[in-house]
């Protein structure tokens, strides 16, 4: 059967928690529901879903093949045609570190963004169940459940104070 | 002490959207003014590349004048707003809200107008491709590496890229509020851009971490690119540059010229973009007390490049200083570069009333943009001037009015860019504003509230 999306708009975060608190009670799954507002709150203060994430894995891996890039590059330049300049050597580290550093970290930062975009899972092509005055400063809470739940999830929503409830 | 001003989320979109959502006549007034003076500027690059070099003022044995003074300065003023974004983020200044989207996207453009300069001044753009791609496929010669006019190009394009990315990152949630208000056209194209964003607790988590992550990475990029580009200095032979204190002076002569410039837009933005309620007095007095500790730092630094010029005694050396600091019209240029970068403002920020005072912050901080350009001027152009024992023909250096022309035609394209891009996006970041507020509280201790803050661990 399929599912149904639900969006009640609140204006007061503690009704969010409240009706957050309510629905996990209900048995709704905690994956299932998902909060939506235009500033970031602290986190915990819905009673929210905590995300796992390794961002701080994407810099290391975009460090490591920015140092391997800089080295090909460096490296590899020189070799190809051996030139010696100044009487100094075909290899000589100092300036190549200079390059490679700068490589190692754009790699890092290149790689941080990509990491920031799949963390937040992004970029989304359809907005799906969404109400815009949530950036003017209502809190939306989301809730995906099967479609003979909904109206529990309606009631749930209503009894906490939503002052609108979208359906999907 | 910070005084509470209370803000709903959507007066903060109405206050810090006005630009983006509508168009005021006087941003058309100043976008055609400075879109006219930045036009006139390429019409004049353009008439040089024509003509050649030869209407410049460079001459032997002065082959770096103006562009390249301009080229220094201009990532000098670069480097102060990422860097003071990226303090303010790592150590969660709360004043730091309102002025780090404008300080990165100085940064950005800054940028921008230093990269063309090397292009102006090599009065051949074409022949910068050298500089990056292999002289001769066929036999695989590349550029030296070993070069600093290598390092450059590299250091500044990561730099750019960096910032770029850094500054897109912290907009994706206010694209996203852009997108909510807009319609037609406009609303699928900051849809797009906005990349879908929900504002769920996952989303803002990583906004948060990809902060401290971004400024923690950009810092050391920071550092290394105006010690590349003080690099390119003293890996020369050239007496008084070829000094080992170079990288760190530069460095912070960068962070003095850039937190100034930030105080100039910070102010010159409050004016135009009417932001008082986001704006105060505490910002620019937070501001005028960093550049008083960065200006002492930065003179310490340059006593020490006198003080070792002229402790070796070699002669080079002290015939540059002397030029420098003693033959009208270098010596003329130099007291008023000395007073204007470190005498006149530092003097001035010691009291309160001027670190207060918006319309006296706003001059002391140009004051002291003009002083750091001549600073550039007067280590480049005296050193290339001296006679030495292979100068067979000599002139002095004096900058055509072609060379003041595209100074000027820089200054106007860095303010064009920053207008075109608050047309765009909003010039300081309303999510960040929101935030602030939604922690901030008020705490009565006696008879007085205190503004207070709370943190998370």
């Amino acid at each position: 059967m399929a599912n149904t999306q639900l969006l009640g708009l609140f204006e007061e975060p503690q009704k969010v928690a409240d009706a957050m608190g309510e629905l996990k009670s209900a048995g709704f799954p905690v994956e299932d529901l998902d909060i939506y507002s235009g500033s970031p709150f602290p986190e915990g203060a819905f009673g929210e879903h905590e995300a796992e994430h390794r961002l701080f894995m994407f810099p290391l891996v975009g460090a490591l093949i920015g140092f391997a890039i800089g080295l090909l590059w460096t490296a590899g330049t020189q070799i190809s045609y051996p030139l010696i300049t100044g009487g100094k050597p075909i290899l000589s580290i100092p300036p190549m570190t200079i390059i490679m550093y700068e490589n190692t970290m754009l790699g890092a930062i290149l790689f941080t963004v990509l990491g920031v975009l799949f963390e937040s899972r992004l970029p989304k092509r359809d907005l799906g169940l969404y109400d815009e005055r949530i950036t003017e400063g209502f809190i939306g809470l989301y809730v995906d459940c099967p479609e003979e739940r909904a109206s529990a999830a309606e009631s749930v929503l209503a009894s906490n104070g939503a002052e609108e409830i979208k359906k999907a | 002490m910070y005084y509470r001003r209370t803000l709903t989320e959507a007066q903060i979109n109405q206050q810090l959207l006005g630009t983006v959502l509508t168009t005021p006549l006087w941003w058309i007034v100043l976008f055609s003014i400075l879109g006219i003076v930045v036009a006139g500027t390429v019409g004049v690059v353009g008439w040089m590349f024509n003509q050649g070099l030869g209407v410049t003022g460079l001459r032997q044995p002065v082959f770096w004048g103006f562009f390249i003074t301009n080229f220094i300065f201009w990532v000098g003023i670069s480097h102060a707003g990422v860097m003071i974004s990226a303090i303010l983020r790592l150590s969660q200044a709360e004043w730091r809200r309102p002025m780090v989207r404008a300080a990165e996207t100085m940064t950005v453009f800054a940028l921008m107008a230093s990269l063309t300069m090397p292009l102006v001044h090599a009065g051949r753009p074409w022949r910068i491709f050298y500089w990056v791609f292999p002289y001769d496929w066929a036999r695989g010669i590349w550029p030296d590496v070993r070069s600093p006019l290598v390092w450059d190009p590299i250091a500044i394009t990561t730099y750019l890229t960096s910032s770029i990315l850094f500054v897109y990152t912290a907009l994706i949630p206010d694209l996203a509020i852009i997108r909510d208000r807009s319609t037609g056209w406009r609303k699928s194209v900051y849809g797009v851009l906005a990349l879908g964003w929900h504002g769920n607790p996952r989303q803002w988590k990583i906004q948060g971490f990809a902060g401290i992550l971004l400024s923690a990475l950009i810092l050391p990029v920071f550092v290394s690119v105006h010690s590349i580009v003080s690099w390119d200095f003293s890996v020369s032979l050239v007496p008084s540059w070829h000094v080992t204190i170079f990288a760190p002076y530069f460095v912070i002569g960068a962070v003095l010229s850039g937190v100034s410039a930030v105080v100039t837009l910070m102010i010159v933005m409050r004016k135009l973009y009417k932001l008082e309620n986001f704006i105060w007095e505490e910002h620019i007095d937070a501001l005028a007390r960093l550049l008083i500790v960065v200006a002492m730092a930065w003179m310490f630094l340059f006593w020490l490049d006198l003080v070792f010029a002229l402790w070796l005694k070699e002669e080079q050396e002290i015939t540059v200083w002397n030029l420098r600091m003693f033959e009208p019209p270098w010596s003329w240029l130099f007291f008023i570069f000395f007073m204007f970068s470190y005498v006149i403002p530092v003097s001035l920020w010691m009291f309160r009333s001027v670190r207060r005072s918006f319309t006296w912050m706003l001059w002391t901080s140009l004051l002291v943009n003009v002083g750091m350009f001549l600073e550039r001027f007067l280590i480049i152009v005296p050193a290339l001037m001296r006679k030495g024992p292979q100068t067979f023909t000599y002139a002095t250096y004096r900058p055509s009015p072609v060379e003041f022309i595209i100074i000027f035609g820089t200054i106007a394209l860095v303010c064009f860019l920053l207008l075109v891009f608050s047309k765009f996006f909003p010039l300081i970041p309303l999510w960040e504003e929101k935030e602030g507020q939604l922690l901030m509280d008020e705490v009565k201790v006696g008879n007085v509230y205190v503004p207070a803050m709370v943190k998370e661990h």
